[in-house]
């Protein structure tokens, strides 16, 4: 087809498709259990450069452990993760969560975990900390260098909170906002680690119709405007077909189909696994 | 009408993290300082200087190190008087045994000894949370007084155990009248609340509140759980540490590992829970109230027993007073847990409407 | 090593110990039922004791009165505590409880000498603190019968409670409420009356340890102190087990003892030797529950009976 036949939505994803890279983060074979009771078994899939992959599944699936696996949260059993930053790969059995948000990975959680007693803008300078240098002596004594580095990641915190548009209620103590205003904030920290692989874990959860188009507007602006590797868990579908990339489906832990949103969709294994269909 | 912002922008980022954004704070700030450190000192009576003004800046230090730790940390501790006593005995041993040392470094060195000690008792923090932390700075809390009244040399092996404190003298000059020990401590102080506030509005401050709030999420997010709270330990004590020197050099002049006790901890506490939680200007409020309400209710018994023609013993007046401060604490923690510094700034709100009710 | 001395000592620990356990059983009761950690415990002791003591001494009560009637003003001091301090505070994180129970504390016991008096006070009750005849006789090993006696009371009360908790409706009630406040809510459990019943059970139970602790070390401000002894026994036991208050109660009282009397001796020499100085280990006691605990707590957070503490994100 021609460019100038295809529709509008066509053409997005035919766009956003040329961007999409080469791999850059591998999981294979990753079993996660706890006591008796297993997470994740012999888990494979790997995610592209720039693109959105998207992780769903019916509840209890293993969703959010994969997640936690992918930040280091939780350690696997077995299994690699392997990472591509720059041209080397990196191999992981256990890496800690430290370490992965070293790396560029950074993720909003399912309950937000945000700093309840401190501002919008304090906590999404806590983003910023590992790009911060100064000792603690600099920061007491305010002189050159340590006021030079605040007022530096300032500006680069101003730039996330512009972009999110929550410019308003930056002084605003985040135990004080509403939930899809915290979702937001949290969002923005993530993104204020400037990472290069983002986890997004149910970003639209417990929003309006409203909110679920801003969040999916700023999900897709950061992918266009950062270039930023996305993988998100979602369980609205519609979200899922409109803004990922590829899909990866589990159920009680195992894989069970990876492809397009429109391949995964009209997938018989997962249509049974939804309606619950034994198997 | 006083207090309007209507007029002052901020276009930089550095006037917006000023400590005192609004130029009406500022010019306060200015008078009060103007009158700590030139009005008081040549008006002030003796009585005022040596019992009430200069305590309250020991205790404000004390309350500020104990703030950084349980207030912006979030890690409770019960041991406060303890890192004072090691700052009050090794100051001294430090002027008695390396007298070329000079007075400033002293202190600074017993400070930097408090802090070891506080990271030493700190460390259980990497592993237990909450009360069962307060275990652990107890146990600092209890070994310490008896390791300064057990081991003499800390005492310089007085029967007593109690030490006096030597001259406080810096390059030449002899801070030997109430007058000039006050400013010495004021100066002290000033500096080290300065120090704070800057501590705690960078990183520092935030990985610390981060840690308080949530520390599962601070670490996962980058921020470094034995650094931090190691060093929020460390620089609690060393705060501490500073005010101990300071307590026995210029305003006790004598003391003995006894007056470090629990009380003195909890005492300290208080006046964070009544002063504000994780606020600079709350330690200092706190520090006052606790200071001048004795003293305010000894005025009042005074008047009361005039009037009932009786004299009201020693022991009810202490008794109402350890009643009152209870009943305090739990008003506050019920009212507003934010303590005074929040009703200072529900004020200011208030003020900035004026005359308008809202 | 003298093995009757060290038995003597060990016996000696290990009743003490079962004082402790007496104070303990109140905070476990308090934390298990409202996750209220009651540093006012200690003070309740204090209460309770000058309370039954005035009684008897001003009032002439005989003690089989005093003690109904004392039980009658915990009561009403239990309910008065939650109605003013726990309701206003019912969603607050524990930290901010805890506090307030401090500042109970300090409340209680200005109230309590203001009202009674600040003189330590001496408690009869009928059983004197000598070593039982048969015992020393034979084996050569003092035990007071003073101290057995309040160790057959601490069982029964550690064994009527253990009961009431696992099998009685208001037992189940309370553990309920422990769990989780806004589900015992939920299901219809009325929670006001539940704390109130439990700081009356606690203060029945401080009744009781004052009471014993009162006849042995006379009834002093110091009493409120106590309080602090039981942290120890508690982080060993278990914040919320009343097996794990004994058990945790007989281990510090134990180690405390022998620490105290054979640790000086043996280490004042080599210690001396090393710093240069005179070292004296003496009072070594103010500190050393502490210190067990700590370590305790960095190999088992939850003590030997508690629950695994587990933090999610």
């Amino acid at each position: 087809m021609l460019q100038s036949e295809m529709s509008a939505a066509q053409l997005q994803q035919h766009v956003r498709a040329q961007r999409i890279g080469d791999v850059n983060l591998s999981v294979e074979n990753v079993s996660l259990a706890f006591g008796g009771v297993k997470a994740l078994t012999d888990v494979s899939f790997d995610v592209r450069e720039h693109e959105v992959r998207a992780i769903i599944g019916p509840n209890g699936a293993g969703k959010s452990s994969m997640l936690n696996v992918l930040n280091g949260v939780y350690h696997p059993q077995q299994g690699t993760i392997r990472l591509r930053q720059g041209g080397d790969w990196r191999e992981f059995h256990d890496m800690d969560s430290h370490e992965a948000a070293a790396m560029g990975i950074a993720r909003t959680f399912q309950n937000i975990a945000l700093f309840r007693g401190m501002s919008v803008l304090d906590n999404i300078m806590t983003g910023r900390n590992l790009r911060m240098r100064c000792s603690f002596l600099e920061q007491a004594l305010w002189l050159g260098r340590a006021k030079r580095e605040e007022l530096e990641h300032r500006h680069s915190v101003e730039e996330v909170i512009d972009f999110l548009e929550i410019q308003h209620i930056r002084k605003t103590p985040v135990g004080q906002l509403p939930y899809g205003l915290q979702k937001r904030v949290e969002l923005g920290r993530a993104l204020a680690a400037e990472p290069t692989l983002l986890l997004l874990d149910e970003p639209m959860a417990g929003m309006n119709m409203e909110e679920k188009q801003d969040m999916c507007r700023f999900v897709l602006d950061v992918n266009d405007h950062y270039g930023t590797t996305i993988v998100l868990i979602e369980h609205d579908m519609g979200v899922v077909m409109d803004i990922s990339d590829r899909v990866v489906v589990l159920d009680y832990g195992r894989k069970i189909a990876d492809g397009t949103p429109d391949g995964v969709r009209s997938n018989q294994a997962v249509i049974d696994a939804y309606l619950g269909v034994t198997h | 009408m006083l207090y309007r912002e209507a007029g002052q922008f901020r276009t930089t980022y550095a006037e917006d993290q000023q400590i005192f954004p609004i130029r009406q704070d500022r010019v306060a700030v200015v008078v009060l300082l103007v009158a700590a450190f030139v009005v008081v000192p040549l008006v002030g009576n003796q009585y005022w200087l040596s019992a009430i003004l200069t305590p309250f800046l020991i205790y404000s230090l004390a309350a500020l190190g104990l703030n950084i730790l349980t207030g912006y940390a979030g890690q409770l501790s019960l041991g406060t008087a303890a890192f004072m006593a090691v700052g009050a005995f090794m100051s001294f041993n430090f002027v008695l045994r390396a007298p070329w040392l000079g007075i400033i470094p002293s202190f600074i060195l017993a400070g930097l000894c408090a802090a070891a000690v506080g990271i030493v008792f700190g460390l259980p923090s990497l592993r237990i949370k909450g009360f069962y932390l307060a275990v652990a700075t107890l146990a600092c809390q209890f070994f310490v007084v008896w390791a300064l009244q057990r081991f003499g040399w800390f005492s310089n092996y007085s029967p007593s155990g109690v030490i006096a404190a030597q001259e406080v003298v810096i390059l030449g000059y002899a801070f030997n009248t109430p007058a000039s020990k006050y400013m010495l401590t004021l100066i002290i102080v000033t500096l080290m609340a300065l120090a704070a506030k800057n501590l705690m509005r960078s990183e520092t401050g935030r990985a610390f509140m981060a840690v308080r709030d949530m520390d599962v999420a601070a670490s996962v997010i980058g921020i470094p759980m034995m650094k931090t709270k190691l060093l929020a330990f460390a620089i609690s004590s060393f705060y501490c540490g500073v005010a101990g020197a300071l307590h026995a050099f210029t305003y006790l002049g004598q003391v003995e590992p006894e007056a470090y006790s629990l009380e003195l901890s909890f005492r300290i506490l208080f006046m964070i829970i009544i002063g504000g939680v994780g606020s600079i200007l709350g330690s200092f409020l706190g520090a006052g109230f606790i200071i001048v309400f004795p003293i305010f209710l000894n005025l009042l018994f005074g008047g009361v027993s005039h009037l009932i023609g009786d004299e009201i013993s020693h022991a009810v007046l202490s008794n109402v007073e350890t009643m009152i401060f209870g009943g305090l604490i739990v008003f506050f923690l019920i009212v507003e847990p934010h303590g005074l510094a929040r009703l200072w700034q529900v004020a200011k709100e208030k003020l900035r409407l004026w005359p308008f009710p809202h | 090593m003298d093995l009757s001395f060290f038995l003597e000592v060990l016996l000696g620990g290990l009743l003490a110990g079962v004082m402790y356990s007496l104070v303990a059983l109140g905070f476990v009761l308090i934390y298990k039922a409202s996750g209220v950690f009651n540093f006012a415990q200690g003070a309740m002791v204090f209460f309770a004791a000058l309370t039954f003591v005035q009684l008897t001494k001003i009032f002439g009560m005989p003690m089989w009165l005093a003690f109904p009637v004392t039980l009658v003003v915990m009561v009403l001091f239990g309910i008065a505590t939650e109605k003013v301090v726990l309701r206003p505070l019912v969603n607050q994180p524990p930290i901010t409880l805890f506090m307030a129970t401090i500042g109970l504390t300090f409340f209680l016991e200005g109230f309590s000498q203001l009202v009674w008096g600040s003189q330590p006070h001496g408690l009869e009750l009928g059983i004197p603190d000598v070593p039982m005849e048969w015992l020393s006789q034979s084996s050569g090993i003092n035990i007071s019968q003073f101290d057995l006696f309040a160790a057959v009371v601490a069982g029964v009360l550690v064994a009527v409670l253990a009961l009431f908790f696992q099998y009685t409706r208001i037992g189940r009630a309370l553990r309920a409420v422990a769990d989780d406040h806004q589900a015992a809510l939920a299901v219809g459990i009325p929670l006001k009356h539940i704390w109130a019943i439990v700081w009356s059970v606690a203060g029945f139970v401080a009744l009781v340890a004052g009471l014993m602790w009162g006849a042995r070390n006379g009834v002093g401000y110091s009493l409120t102190f106590i309080a602090l002894k039981a942290l120890p026994v508690l982080i060993l036991g278990g914040f919320e087990s009343i097996p794990g208050a004994i058990i945790g109660g007989l281990i510090v009282g134990a180690s405390e003892k022998l620490a105290e009397v054979y640790l000086p001796p043996m280490l004042n020499a080599p210690l001396t030797e090393f710093f240069g100085g005179t070292v004296n280990l003496q009072g070594i006691e103010s500190w050393f529950a502490y210190v067990v605990a700590l370590l305790f707590l960095l190999v088992r957070p939850q003590g030997l009976f508690g629950e695994k503490i587990i933090d999610r994100v």
